[in-house]
């Protein structure tokens, strides 16, 4: 864009009416509440709607299903990295524990869904929160290699100890009642997820986590214990993840070593970079489109988890904001060429 | 019994080396964590599977030119996805461990699983070690093991490149001020620590088949001698493959081989949790200016 | 100068150390702080008072001796846990929330268990609107409400605020001691001038402080106890006059930086 004589350079400018609707008491006319409204109204008609134009086909009623279990994850994954400043490649971790917990509570003590997936979520994300908690203090790198081998050492000891069904894991787990049961308890879950932590970040309690983030020290100066803010933001992540997994083997009706598999710590990351990092919409955004293609390239068995991987790999190495960040822009902003 | 531990303990600790040493001159180097480790492994062991069976030549050439593509793709990697994430930590994590799943689950897909590719030994006769038979490719891996340890350190006593590598290792932005490019070093590490994992794969591989499923657990075990030794202190790669090592022979001695993985898995969590900066390393404390 | 002569100790350092390596940062320093009490710490630059804090405050563990508040040991105790006892500090590096408007830094120290216990300050922050009281707290500090500096992003912001913001830290915890760290420096002479009122009203509320400053001659308007730090070793401690006139401070600070 730059000639010979005249430099220019993109100017970007807030519009008017994002200005003006920041503060939800300028509303002032419709056109300013539809302004407001019309991404989030999109998102939840596109997920409402989805179960009644997919309920015909139950196989790709299930495909929806794996973009909402997925965008758990990536909520999960999207509020540790960038909220919090815990990047944790572990996400199977959450995902396993919960599973096996819900998988254990049914079988076992023979609970229904409708309280194995509360009770397991729960249980599971205590358990994570626990296991770790002594690794809280651990930054960057370190929590990154700490994290991967959490998921790894579950399989192994399952393998090792022949516990919890051995390599065979869990079958026969109850399923759900019915197609839509099935369905909207998952929306609404991943629902309670997005919004409910969307909005805490911005709660007193939130913006204590994501202090944490900025300048660990001056949380430490001010009295708050930063692992115990670590801990409580894990808590809520792991909720998130353990959920996930027990929603997920209640709807196969089993589970196995494979709950702790890599490419379930892989795929949210893709998803949350891909769909836009510290946004918790972004994730849901990337989950939605990592799923469809994955089930595009279920034939072509490993080759799916190369795609992923250069098309992650693509996206960090160029730092890509990721597509929620540049709608965002696009939709708030107008831009223009201005010379210097 | 015991010649039977001190012996294979001892080979199991070399091949620890071999697997660990490049990761650890990489970040020991460059800080950067190379996790791509795993993959350059196996796809140099398939590179001189495939110049010696399919191109058919000679396998020494073979060997030679497997080794010298394996620093080729260190090369590339860092200056295609390294270079541009340098500093940011978790990016060079997660942009090297996806591009070495590239290459593996690449691999899978081609077609390269299960036991029917191996490379042939160097040479097929035992020798003795205290009463304790040992395959010669297993000497091999020993002395071998020792050799890169000790050439490496030579290099880096006796070359310009070498000394540029250590001084970068202490003090990057000092070396930058005196003149060393931070990038062409940089670069060479990742080369070196690559070729590294080459000859490491050309040795071990001989004793087992060729599987994709070895670039997860060499990645694995190099992670965890380097962490229990301290990241970036080599001495302390050296002392904690010894001691992992040999706590790996006894649990397969002893136990299940099952438990191999666990004790390198519980090895790193403990160590994280205990003493991030390793047992073995002497990296100073660091305690942050407040 | 405070008119609190109740001598009442509220923090002793005794013979307190602290090597880093072969570097003696602190040596053998003991000090008693009374209620009531400013104190000023003086020293040229590598003499080992931020260090000295730093130990006070637990973000580094002394190598040898000890420190109590209200006679309380709380040698090597956590730094949230003696940030919940009432001492707090400043950072001589501002150590601030960069990815968030100024007045949300301070909804965090609002939001600590102590400010929930006690209330912060003027008992705000114990529920409810903790926004208005980091205002408020920002305009007491000079940040001016009208032209909306309070909204704006802390990475923004100029040294001058942000060195009010690490006070204003502090303040919303309702401290009992408040230790400085240069807060002076890096601020125009009628910056400081402004906040040199506030301080002595701080005090006068009852507040104890430690001062580091290298601003000699506006320390010395608000201290009523001076210390002087060369090489980590404490050389002399007194009346403000007593110190300034000592040979080896004029020697070890002085001589070398003749412009105050
Ligand atoms: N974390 C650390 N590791 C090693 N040495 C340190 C560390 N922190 C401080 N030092 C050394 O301790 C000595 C005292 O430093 P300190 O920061 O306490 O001085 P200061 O009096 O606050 O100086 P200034 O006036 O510049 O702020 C210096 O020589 C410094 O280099
Ligand atoms: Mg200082």
């Amino acid at each position: 864009m730059t000639t010979e004589t005249t430099q220019k350079r993109r100017e970007r400018i807030d519009r008017g009416i994002k200005v003006r609707s920041e503060s939800l008491y300028a509303l002032n006319s419709f056109e300013e509440i539809a302004y407001l409204l019309t991404p989030r109204v999109l998102l939840i008609a596109a997920f409402v709607l989805m179960p009644l134009i997919l309920s015909p086909w139950p196989y790709w009623g299930r495909v929806g299903l794996s973009v909402c279990i997925l965008a758990l994850l990536s909520i999960s994954f999207d509020f540790l990295a960038n909220y919090v400043g815990l990047v944790s490649l572990g996400g199977a971790f959450f995902y396993g524990v919960g599973g096996y917990m819900a998988a254990v509570l049914n079988t076992e003590l023979g609970l229904p869904p409708v309280l194995s997936i509360p009770v397991a979520t729960l249980l599971g994300a205590g358990f994570c929160t626990l296991a770790l908690l002594p690794c809280l203090p651990l930054r960057g790198i370190y929590f990154a290699i700490v994290t991967l081998m959490y998921p790894l050492l579950m399989t192994r000891i399952i393998e090792a100890f022949d516990i919890l069904g051995g390599t065979e894991g869990f079958r026969g787990i109850d399923g759900f009642s019915g197609f839509f049961t099935e369905q909207y308890g998952l929306i609404l879950a991943m629902f309670i997820a997005l919004f409910g932590l969307r909005r805490f970040v911005n709660m007193d309690g939130g913006l204590v986590i994501r202090a944490v983030k900025d300048n660990d020290q001056s949380v430490r100066a001010s009295g708050i214990s930063v692992t115990r803010t670590k801990a409580k933001a894990v808590f809520l992540a792991s909720l998130t993840g353990c959920f996930a997994g027990a929603y997920y083997i209640h709807m196969y009706s089993n589970v196995g070593i494979s709950s702790f598999a890599l490419d379930l710590s892989i795929m949210p990351i893709a998803a949350t970079i891909i769909g836009g990092a510290g946004t918790l919409v972004g994730p849901v955004l990337g989950a939605a489109i990592l799923v469809p293609l994955s089930e595009f390239l279920r034939d072509f068995g490993s080759l799916r988890i190369v795609v992923y991987a250069l098309v992650l790999t693509g996206f960090v190495v160029f730092r890509s904001e990721g597509l929620m960040n540049y709608m965002t822009r696009k939709y708030q902003q107008v831009e223009r060429w201005v010379k210097i | 019994m015991f010649y039977d531990i001190l012996v294979y303990g001892f080979i199991q600790s070399a091949a620890l080396i071999l697997m660990a040493f490049g990761f650890s001159l990489v970040y020991g180097v460059s800080r950067l964590p190379n996790f791509a480790h795993g993959a350059i492994y196996v796809f140099t062991g398939f590179i001189a599977w495939a110049l010696f069976n399919t191109v058919g030549l000679p396998y020494w050439l073979s060997v030679l030119l497997s080794i010298l593509a394996s620093g080729g793709i260190g090369v590339l990697i860092y200056y295609v996805i390294l270079r541009r994430v340098r500093g940011m930590e978790v990016s060079e994590v997660i942009a090297t461990y996806a591009i070495g799943l590239v290459f593996l689950e690449g691999l899978r897909y081609a077609g390269f699983r299960g036991g029917t590719y191996t490379l042939p030994v160097a040479s097929d006769g035992v020798s003795f070690i205290f009463d304790v038979p040992v395959d010669h490719q297993r000497v091999l891996l020993m002395i071998l093991g020792f050799a890169m340890v000790a050439l490496i350190w030579l290099l880096t006593k006796y070359t310009r490149m070498g000394r540029a590598l250590k001084g970068m290792a202490q003090d990057e932005r000092a070396a930058m001020m005196l003149g060393i490019d931070s990038d062409a070093t940089a670069a060479v590490a990742v080369a070196l620590g690559s070729m590294l994992a080459g000859v490491a794969a050309l040795i071990i591989f001989p004793l087992g088949s060729l599987v994709v499923e070895e670039g997860y657990k060499v990645l694995i075990y190099a992670i965890a001698v380097c962490v229990v030794g301290g990241l970036g202190s080599w001495a302390g790669t050296v002392i904690a493959a010894f001691v992992l090592g040999y706590s790996q022979y006894m649990t397969v001695a002893y136990g299940k081989p099952h438990f191999q993985m666990v004790v390198m898995l519980l090895a790193i969590i403990a160590t994280l949790i205990v003493r991030p900066s390793g047992f073995f390393g002497k990296q100073k404390q660091l305690e942050e200016r407040v | 100068m405070s008119t609190h002569h109740t001598k009442e100790p509220i923090l002793e350092i005794r013979s307190l150390s602290k090597h880093f390596g072969g570097v003696k940062a602190v040596d053998d320093v003991s000090l008693t702080v009374n209620r009531g009490d400013v104190v000023g710490i003086i020293g040229p630059n590598g003499s080992g008072k931020t260090t000295l804090i730093n130990c006070i405050t637990g973000f580094l563990k002394p190598t040898k001796g000890t420190v109590s508040f209200h006679g309380k040991d709380i040698t090597g105790k956590k730094p949230h846990k003696i940030a919940d006892m009432g001492i707090n500090r400043t950072f001589q590096i501002m150590r601030p929330y960069f990815s968030m408007p100024a007045y949300k830094n301070l909804v965090i120290p609002l939001s600590s268990p102590r400010a929930k216990r006690v209330g912060g300050w003027r008992g705000g922050g114990k529920h409810g609107d903790r926004d208005t009281v980091a205002v408020d707290i920002l305009e007491e500090l000079g940040f001016e409400r009208d032209s909306r500096v309070p909204y704006k992003m802390a990475g923004t912001l100029p040294t001058g605020y942000l060195k009010r913001l690490e006070l204003g830290r502090c303040l919303a915890l309702r401290p009992e001691l408040i230790i400085c760290d240069e807060v002076f420096s890096g601020l125009s002479a009628s910056e400081i001038s402004s906040l040199v009122p506030l301080i002595e009203k701080l005090n006068g509320q009852g507040i104890t402080m430690i001062m580091i400053e290298h601003r000699l001659a506006e320390l010395f308007r608000v201290a009523n106890r001076v210390m002087a730090l060369s090489y980590g070793e404490k050389v002399t401690e007194g009346e403000p006059d007593e110190v300034i006139n000592h040979p080896k401070v004029r020697e070890a600070y002085l001589g070398s930086e003749e412009d105050f």
